[in-house]
């Protein structure tokens, strides 16, 4: 999110689902789309049948390079040489849009000059992906306009993550294609609302509508409308909560919903953190693997048995209503904290329901001015929506980028923080199974997905496992400098030599506690994309150095 | 500049008519209001013009052309029931009928004349039918687009002696079988499996007498690319492709899907106070009625899962105890007090709602006074 907040100005989806249609070009980096997406990905597919050119930037096989055009099978991590190098070659060739950078942008003098440092010899040996590729790939999203990008968390789960997104952003504006139809940059958020937890200020460094904790401006805002003192300083992020907790300097946590011993990297010291805690209170609606460590478990509800409402990945404010009563004795979270800021002398949490506390919210952000849930009854709304007339925004930037002017960053090519070595000779790489959702607490609990996957499968390329022993099916122990776990080997060619690929659903086998806590200096998003293991068979470690 | 775009005028049983340029035949008829009888023709799926139940007589156009494939002209002379027309739709449906159980279609107690007995769900039947070919062992029983059909040409015997030799039912998939002898190869499945999803997992396989839907290899659903997703089974018009779970809900309501980023738009259905059918909303600009198999099949289970968390507990020396909301939500508040900002933090949920996050990040912020709240954005 911060990469794009540092080129257009705001962190979401430029453009809407609607508009796959209309693009003559689309660029997938970093998103096993028809896995994590469904919608979407048919939507990429459709489209890609119709005709419109589809380029694949994965490291993995994925579903979609059966439609693709042409598929960038590049190193992970090495996303940033990839598309810089696709903008070298557009502004060598001039297929830039050179009215839309002079007129819309700034800074690309600095931009090109740091292409400087991507010659196509470099981007061929950092990324494996072979320079005629690159320059047919450039050629192909320079010359079909409006060409869309769409990338996920395998672009900002990176240790340079921002960078990663800044580079998607410096090749669509380098081609005009921000603001119509068919273009734009298009973060896929995972979870169903990870938008709408980022919109209302869940984060440690703003308030909702993204307004700076920092800003005495704003504090001042937060401090009347709430009728308290506020603090300027920015807090930690999830990670730095763990960390901190682990210190001794957190002593009380309050977790709703979540479920970090399985989702966060390094897993085991997490849990660690969480043992360390003198108190440790949970709200959720199953015992989950985080709530087992707590010293108070509230029991909320799921999404059927409460009002409330979601925004999707476009951005797009969607009603949830209540079909069912609460099962047993659980209650809606919202009534739950209002119960405890209550009694902890907390004022304004009198909550009378959801509905009034979207209308809290639309006082205090203004891209949700205008959103009220007698409007969402017809339908949901795309902010910005600031004011009550207003029919919400289905495409941003369209005559001026939310910060002005767009803005080319200069990037330089980062290695991943961890790589293969003797002792650690693979590449692990996390992602998510169409069948299962995050760390499982829901989809787990469904018996007809469990048919289709009930446990953690290591996918491997049969080159590596030959040179392992490994047969399809066995048991292996996948072991990282933070932890080792157990999980059956799948060869497949999907993953390229020297790669394995786990999801982290399944709680017998906690991929995360391998995974690099390594973060990214500026949006602080750990590299679960890139872990250096090793794979070992009946305990034995076998050298991969025939390789 | 208004983008003006050509309308064509046509008659259809002299009725007028004005379309689109593009449009077909059937979709003039329909947007007339005018039934012309259809089994493979879906609005979600390109025309494919196999079923030739929608025949129709346009003057000046020789033989019957089918409404579903022919383009409307400005001028066409469109009639939709005539002696030919129905000689040859019966003709259709009776070859089809001849390889369906058929006993539900033409028992003259589903749609009983008046002054005669009715039946209900419940009832014995009173009829020699075989018990798999009862209405009521039908999931598409009174929802059957192959009863509609039935129905409009006023069909109620048998002529021609029916195939009563039965296929295995795949039941593989966890969330919905396929009883091949219930088919009528209207292939709504294979096309929805193809144009929709991309998946492509069925197709129409064999030839002749012998033609089945069929996965790569005749195998299995459950061992074929078959990602799940159900579209087949909401296109199918009859009840070859039906969910396990047959029941039907009290009530239905609009929601969004709490899976992924997506935001699909669904309705719940509801009985009992259980989820029991999922579908997806239509009238959207997100899904437009698509949903995969998580948002389809993968929410009642776990939403009234006998492991759900029913009652605050309370941590005492190891074990958790249960206690009241008051006693629980007091220790919370009065434990909480102790610490100062710097030594607390909140971790909130992309789980939860807009309204939930707001009010966990405001107790955070004005009442525990800390700006360390963050939830799983990064993860």
């Amino acid at each position: 999110m911060a990469g794009l907040v540092t080129t257009f100005g705001s962190g979401a989806m430029t453009n809407s689902i609607g508009d796959i249609g209309d693009a003559r070009c689309i660029l997938i980096i970093g998103t096993n789309t028809t896995e994590a997406h469904p919608v979407i990905g048919w939507e990429i597919r459709k489209a890609a049948r119709r005709g419109t050119r589809l380029i694949v930037a994965n490291p993995r096989w994925i579903q979609l390079v059966r439609e693709a055009d042409l598929w960038l099978q590049h190193r992970p991590g090495t996303d940033v040489a990839l598309l810089m190098g696709m903008c070298r070659v557009i502004v060598e060739e001039g297929l830039l849009d050179a009215d839309f950078v002079a007129e819309r942008c700034e800074n690309f003098d600095a931009f090109k000059n740091s292409l400087e440092g991507f010659d196509l010899d470099f981007v061929e040996r950092t990324t494996g992906v072979p320079r005629g590729q690159i320059v047919e790939a450039a050629r192909m999203y320079a010359g079909n306009s409006p060409a869309a990008i769409f990338y996920a968390m395998g672009i900002t789960q990176h240790s340079h993550g921002t960078d990663n997104v800044m580079a998607t952003a410096n090749l669509a504006m380098l081609t005009g294609n921000v603001g119509q139809p068919g273009s734009g940059v298009n973060p896929l958020r995972g979870q169903n609302n990870v938008q709408g937890a980022c919109d209302v200020g869940a984060l440690p460094n703003v308030y909702p509508g993204y307004q700076p904790v920092a800003d005495p401006a704003i504090k001042d805002k937060f401090e009347q409308a709430w009728a308290c003192s506020l603090s300027a300083q920015p807090g930690l992020t999830i990670t730095e909560i763990f960390d901190a907790a682990y210190r001794g300097q957190i002593k009380a946590l309050y977790v709703m919903g979540e479920n970090p011993v399985l989702s966060e990297p390094e897993a085991k010291h997490a849990e660690e953190a969480l043992q360390k805690l003198e108190l440790l209170v949970v709200q959720d609606v199953f015992l989950t693997e985080t709530a087992r460590l707590a010293d108070v478990i509230l029991p909320g509800v799921t999404f059927a048995e409460k009002d409330g409402t979601f925004t999707n990945t476009e951005r797009r404010v969607q009603l949830v209503r209540q079909a069912i009563e609460p099962v047993g004795n659980s209650k809606p979270d919202w009534w739950i904290i209002g119960q405890i800021a209550q009694r902890m002398g907390g004022k304004g949490f009198d909550l009378t329901g959801p509905s009034a506390i979207m209308d809290e919210i639309a006082q205090l952000t203004p891209a949700y001015g205008g959103i009220s849930y007698r409007r969402l009854e017809e339908g949901g709304l795309q902010w910005p929506c600031p004011t009550e007339e207003h029919p919400g925004t289905p495409r941003l930037h369209t005559m001026l980028f939310s910060r002005g002017k767009g803005h080319f960053v200069p990037l330089e090519y980062r290695p991943p923080a961890e790589l293969a070595d003797d002792d650690y000779p693979l590449i692990l790489t996390t992602g998510r199974s169409l069948f299962h959702f995050h760390t499982g607490t829901m989809s787990r609990k469904v018996r007809g997905l469990n048919v289709f996957q009930n446990e953690e499968l290591v996918e491997m390329n049969p080159k590596d496992a030959a040179i392992l022993g490994i047969a399809d099916g066995d048991m292996v122990r996948v072991v990282s400098r933070r932890g080792a776990v157990v999980a059956r080997a799948c060869l497949t060619d999907a993953s390229p030599a020297g790669m394995v690929f786990m999801t982290f659903h399944f709680a017998e086998s906690p991929t995360n506690q391998l995974t690099n806590p390594a973060l990214d200096p500026v949006a602080k998003i750990p590299e679960y994309k890139v872990t250096a293991v090793r794979i070992e068979k009946n305990g034995q470690m076998v050298a991969m150095t025939e390789r | 500049m208004g983008l003006k775009l050509d309308k064509i005028r046509l008659k259809i049983d002299g009725q007028e008519v004005e379309v689109e340029k593009g449009a077909t035949v059937l979709e003039a008829a329909k947007a007339a209001g005018i039934y012309i009888p259809t089994l493979c023709y879906d609005e979600d799926l390109e025309p494919y013009g196999g079923c030739r139940l929608c025949v129709v007589e346009i003057e000046k156009m020789r033989g019957l052309p089918i409404a579903c494939t022919t383009p409307a002209t400005d001028g066409m002379v469109v009639h939709t029931s005539t002696p030919a027309v129905d000689a040859v739709r019966r003709t259709s449906l009776e070859l089809l009928l001849a390889r369906h159980p058929s006993d539900c279609l033409i028992c003259n107690r589903r749609k009983p004349v008046i002054g005669e007995e009715q039946c209900s769900p419940y009832d014995v039947c009173l009829r020699s039918v075989a018990v798999t070919d009862r209405c009521v062992t039908c999931p598409a029983n009174e929802r059957c687009e192959l009863q509609d059909v039935i129905d409009y040409l006023g069909i109620t015997e048998l002529r021609l002696p029916r195939d009563t030799e039965r296929v295995p039912v795949d039941v593989s998939n966890p969330f919905f079988d396929f009883d091949r002898n219930r088919c009528i190869l209207c292939a709504r499945c294979v096309r929805a499996c193809n144009e929709i999803t991309g998946v492509g997992a069925i197709d129409l396989a064999y030839r002749g007498y012998s033609a089945r839907v069929a996965t790569f290899g005749d195998k299995q659903l459950l061992e074929s690319i078959c990602r799940s997703c159900g579209e087949c089974v909401v296109h199918c018009p009859v009840g070859a492709l039906a969910p396990k779970e047959t029941h039907r809900p009290e009530r239905e309501v609009k929601t969004t899907c709490p899976y992924c980023g997506v935001g699909c738009q669904m309705y719940l259905g509801i009985k009992d106070g259980k989820i029991i059918a999922i579908r997806g909303d239509k009238d959207n600009d997100v899904n437009r009625g698509r949903l995969c198999v998580k948002g389809r099949f993968g929410v009642g289970e776990y939403v009234t899962h006998p492991e759900r968390l029913t009652s605050p507990l309370m941590n005492r020396n190891g074990e958790f105890v249960e206690a009241s909301w008051d006693e629980a939500l007091d220790e919370v508040a009065r434990r909480f007090s102790r610490y100062n900002l710097d030594e607390v933090a909140v971790v909130s949920s992309a789980k939860c709602t807009n309204e939930e996050n707001y009010i966990l990040q405001k107790f955070s912020r004005a009442v525990l006074g800390t700006q360390n709240v963050d939830h799983c954005a990064r993860l």
